[in-house]
């Protein structure tokens, strides 16, 4: 397994890092960069959360929705994807207010994250679904189900296990998105490590700690989705007769 | 009134200034973008060990980490050790190294088509590893990847606003400048949204015909 050893070193590498930047004086920044990675973190989840849940409505919308719910689906997707994730966050943060909405910088940024992402996860789910064989909608048809019924019973369990890698490409893109924030004044990691370059000029250790973080986040979400993807084809194969 | 359609037409010769810039960017990160991209993908699946090994790290290192902080770290590590970079030399590198991760795995699933019958066939013609890649691999490699390659130009051109972060006088600088002078952020960040959505739609349909157009000489 050349990923498991990979990963494996990253983590040793990054503990060992951690250990040396401890002795070495870095106590000036590393606690704000931690504190920063903990909000790129909270967002991170949060826009996942957000992103799914848009996926699946837009997503599902786009294919069995009357033809104003799929117009709207359509629209969405193709603004979000046609547009640049940092537009779409400017948009929100700086022209919304104008029309007197006003939220807080950590709700609009995980708003444009979630609605970002959620926009290229509805074209996953919609081909995860697109791919479920025939003869599975034919045999919900024979068994005299609603089209509600076979989606949630038959169609959508077997989608959900293939959506599950390109959700996981997804996830490391949002991941990686929540840098964005920082130009919004959100103080995640990406602002912590300008903040704190500006006051100690540390700027190679900081840029590097920051790389790695992002790294191991991304990592963690790497091993995680490995995880569910295995609990969940194992599910899929328990259930399908031999 | 919300929007002001005269201070629009005022602000477009701006924006429509600094879209060049967009352009350049756009074009030049997806040239290194293109050119690093193939060797990265060679390196890595015919290259010996002590370069494909590092080279694989290096890959998922640069694909699991944010741009933004790519390009500070090109803009302002880079320096520490002696190489000063202008704004927008800086950016565009780190846009082009960026995407040359992900065009390295769009490459390498062109050359992995390849079938094995045309390395043998050049072997047995006694070509040299250069003349097998550019005369045999390569022109067969390209064409069916040509679609993938064109999304991640689309991408690129969607990241080039990160730039503003750096002072690149690009769309969404100019944007942001044009609202801090004026206190109206309504129609130049509108108008740059707009301005992306119509590129990245008019690039898309010449995606789809390229596409049409390579799928239609492949069944010939």
């Amino acid at each position: 397994m050349a990923l498991r050893s990979l990963v494996v070193a990253a983590i040793v590498a990054f503990t060992g890092g951690l250990v040396v930047a401890s002795f070495a004086g870095f106590r000036e920044f590393l606690p704000g960069l931690l504190e920063g990675a903990l909000i790129t973190v909270q967002i991170t989840i949060g826009g996942c959360a957000l992103a799914v849940a848009c996926a699946f409505v837009a997503g599902l919308a786009k294919m069995y929705g009357p033809w104003p719910v799929r117009w709207l689906a359509v629209g969405y997707i193709e603004v979000f994807r046609g547009t640049s994730a940092l537009v779409q966050l400017f948009w929100l943060f700086f022209v919304l207010p104008r029309f007197g909405l006003t939220m807080e910088p950590l709700t609009v940024a995980i708003l444009t994250l979630g609605l970002n992402v959620g926009a290229y996860g509805a074209e996953v789910v919609r081909g995860a679904v697109a791919a479920v064989p025939r003869g599975q909608w034919e045999a919900t048809v024979a068994l005299n189900m609603s089209r509600a019924q076979a989606l949630r019973r038959i169609i959508l369990p077997q989608a959900v296990v293939a959506m599950i890698p390109p959700w996981g490409n997804l996830f490391i893109e949002l991941l990686k998105a929540t840098a964005l924030v920082s130009l919004i004044t959100i103080p995640d990691l990406a602002f912590r490590a300008q903040q704190m370059n500006a006051t100690t000029y540390r700027t190679v250790e900081i840029f590097s700690i920051v790389l790695v973080f992002y790294l191991a986040i991304a990592m963690v979400i790497t091993i995680a989705m490995q995880t569910v993807e295995r609990f969940a084809a194992r599910g899929l194969a328990r259930g399908r007769a031999t | 009134m919300f929007w002001d359609w005269a201070f629009a037409g005022e602000i477009l010769p701006l924006l429509a200034r600094a879209s060049l810039v967009t352009l350049q960017a756009t074009i030049l990160g997806f040239a290194i973008a293109a050119v690093l991209g193939l060797a990265f993908a060679i390196g890595r699946m015919y290259g010996p060990a002590w370069l494909s090994v590092p080279l694989t790290g290096f890959i998922e290192f640069i694909r699991s980490t944010p741009l933004l902080i790519q390009i500070f770290f090109i803009y302002f590590v880079f320096p520490e050790f002696g190489l000063v970079l202008e704004a927008m030399t800086a950016g565009v590198l780190a846009l082009g190294l960026h995407y040359a991760t992900y065009a390295s795995e769009v490459y390498r699933a062109g050359l992995a088509n390849i079938q094995r019958g045309q390395w043998e066939a050049s072997i047995a013609l006694n070509l040299t590893p250069y003349h097998t890649f550019r005369d045999v691999i390569i022109p067969q490699a390209i064409p069916p990847i040509v679609p993938a390659l064109g999304n991640y130009l689309v991408a690129l051109f969607k990241e080039t606003p990160l730039l503003s972060a750096i002072g690149v006088l690009e769309l969404m600088q100019t944007a942001k400048i044009i609202g801090s002078e004026t206190f109206r952020y309504v129609e130049p960040i509108t108008m740059v949204g707009a301005i992306f959505l119509i590129f990245s739609l008019i690039a898309a349909g010449l995606i789809r015909i390229v596409e049409a157009r390579l799928n239609r000489r492949m069944v010939h």
